[in-house]
């Protein structure tokens, strides 16, 4: 399971790479093992104002969709439209081309509800053994 | 199989045109002719007669199979409905006629149908009045938040959001959204159920509904639904009831003497309609008497001599929701089935449904995990994690079934269950049958230990192997092109 040393993670399993005052947003490997192959991906429109916690895409995959949650809250800058072509991107790649969205971040301290990569690898092993 | 357009050839007809004997009019302007060709099939009516026989063949319905599809309730369908619902007095009547001066008069006895099935459905649920003309489940849902938005609009509250189990099927949230409300989604503890803690978090004066089956989609009876409702009723939300599952329940428990406000039934699944393949279903809603006056035109009344009539005078109704009264023959046939079954039938059908999944779970546990590990309602919850560690996944287990000649159970739903395989037998099931499916299931258990390849080849059997859905879903082929 690969967890990146550079992001942030919710526990949703969304990842965060800060850039600045901007924000970039994926979902994590693990994320995309559970869902398996996934087939579709609505994301949000640019210039959407989105809210921490609360949906901002959807991900189809052959066994289910699900919603995918605001890391942070923001504007939406630019999506990867790649993925409208390639949702396997995800699959094959969550951390580098499978990424979402960038956002302007809108509050720099609701960074602090995230987790880092040790906790989430702990958040994951606690989740597991349920 | 060839398709009937790999049938074609060019010039064969299945029909001949009588030779015309006027004159031939002028020839059809350009601009109504098609530029390119219909490309229908050219066949004989011997190739179509064939075609079709075949893929009918190739059908699976519970007339042939056993098919414990979760959370669908595929039970099956009495062929004395269909006698009924086929008869002259019914079949031939036009819907246009009770609202014609005097037409009411020569459509009573449909009449009274909608009528008296109204009544046999606030009796088996325990509401005040339903209505029957929501046309399919999920448009009953959708009726009836639009029943809890007019409530709360008419006594000027301000609502925003509608509280949804993690565990809900899929068109509850959609429903809510769809009238207009935010989700918020509470999760499942682990026993299976609600999680009061995040429920009393999540419940404030905004709820304008909770919407819940009972019970659950993991086919566990909530003891605390008393309490849940009692929470939303202190801050003014209303309950729904999802009557996905009311199969279990029938004659036990009801929904409206717990505390539900709104529910909607689907006839298919607890009064064994056909389901829906396309074809038309119904969803009827209950309401509690608060919520009466919201319900959409037209009513069925009785005078007081003792005729039935269209009202239409109701100013707080929501309106129309569908053309007509519903789709009238599915209602009819799911009247004949409680009439037939009468009140004793039903609550067997409710206790051979629970017993039955209750079998198979206590069969089938020591070989496949329980989502929850208690005595289940009309459905269990299975888990292929164990197979798992043999790179052996719920998936593999249903297609093995395939050629074993079962339909797969429900799998990968719930969604908060791994590797989630959903089994419901319902009522009509011997246990022979019963039997019989186990075994294949433990068969497939043992398999994914000895032999786990065997199951990632499943089907062999069938005209078309394992197909690849990832494929399908994301390079959809749908329709043959020339």
């Amino acid at each position: 399971m690969l967890i990146p040393d550079n992001l942030f993670y919710t526990k949703d399993h969304e990842w965060v790479k800060i850039d600045g005052d901007n924000a970039i947003i994926g979902i994590t490997d693990f994320a995309q093992s559970l869902l398996g192959d996934v087939t579709f991906i609505d994301l949000p429109k640019i210039g959407l104002i989105i809210k921490q916690t609360k949906p901002c895409a959807t991900v189809e995959s052959v066994k289910a969709a699900s919603d995918v949650y605001a890391p942070l809250s923001g504007e939406v800058l630019k999506t990867n439209n790649e993925l409208t072509s390639h949702p396997e991107l995800v699959n094959k790649s969550p951390y580098e081309s499978g990424w979402f969205a960038v956002i302007k971040m809108a509050d720099e301290t609701e960074k602090n509800l995230l987790m880092a990569p040790a906790q989430y690898k702990a958040y994951i092993e606690s989740s597991q053994k349920k | 199989m060839q398709l009937i357009f790999e049938k074609s050839r060019v010039g064969r007809r299945g029909f001949q045109l009588p030779e015309t004997d006027v004159p031939e009019a002028f020839a059809l302007p350009d601009k109504y002719c098609r530029k390119i060709k219909a490309c229908l099939p050219e066949v004989s009516e011997l190739d179509v007669v064939r075609h079709f026989s075949n893929l009918s063949s190739r059908n699976f319905s519970v007339d042939t199979n056993f098919y414990p599809l979760g959370s669908c309730t595929m039970k099956y369908n009495p062929k004395f409905t269909e006698k009924i619902a086929v008869m002259p007095g019914f079949a031939d009547l036009h819907p246009l006629l009770p609202q014609l001066l005097g037409g009411g008069m020569l459509a009573q006895g449909a009449l009274e149908v909608l009528y008296h099935m109204e009544r046999l459905l606030s009796e088996i649920t325990g509401m005040a009045e339903f209505t029957v003309q929501p046309l399919a489940g999920a448009h009953g849902e959708l009726t009836g938040v639009m029943l809890i938005a007019a409530y709360h609009k008419n006594n000027s509250s301000l609502k925003k959001h509608i509280i949804i189990p993690d565990s809900s099927h899929g068109t509850n949230p959609a429903s809510a959204a769809i009238a207009g409300y935010d989700v918020v989604v509470v999760p499942t503890d682990k026993d299976g159920f609600l999680d009061m803690q995040a429920y009393k978090k999540a419940l404030n004066q905004e709820t304008a509904a909770v919407m819940l089956t009972c019970p659950d989609t993991l086919g566990l009876f909530n003891s605390k639904i008393k309490e849940i409702a009692d929470l939303a009723h202190s801050v003014g939300a209303l309950m729904y009831y999802d009557g996905a599952n009311l199969n279990a329940i029938l004659g036990k428990c009801r929904p409206g003497d717990i505390g539900f406000d709104v529910i909607h039934l689907n006839l298919h699944k607890t009064f064994a309609t056909p389901h829906g393949g396309g074809g038309p279903g119904a969803g009827p809603v209950g309401v509690c008497e608060k919520l009466v006056d919201f319900l959409p035109v037209s009513r069925v009344i009785r005078r007081i001599d003792g005729t039935f009539a269209l009202d239409y005078r109701r100013h707080k109704s929501i309106g129309y929701i569908a053309p007509f009264y519903g789709n009238f023959a599915v209602i009819l046939k799911a009247y004949s089935y409680i009439l037939m079954l009468g009140k004793s039938g039903l609550i067997e059908a409710s206790e051979n449904a629970v017993l039955s999944a209750n079998y198979c779970l206590a069969r089938l546990k020591d070989y496949y995990k329980p989502a929850y590990d208690k005595i289940c309602m009309h459905e269990c919850v299975l888990s292929a994690s164990r197979q798992l560690e043999q790179g052996v996944r719920a998936l593999d287990i249903a297609k093995y079934l395939i050629d074993k000649g079962f339909h797969p159970p429900t799998i990968y739903f719930p969604l908060i269950v791994k590797e989630a395989i959903m089994i419901e037998p319902t009522e009509t099931e011997s246990k022979e049958t019963l039997d019989v499916f186990i075994d294949v299931m433990i068969e497939a258990a043992l398999l994914a230990k000895t032999n786990p390849s065997a199951l990632h080849l499943a089907p062999l059997t069938m005209p078309i192997g394992r197909l690849d859905e990832t494929k399908a879903a994301r390079e959809p082929n749908l329709r043959w092109q020339p």
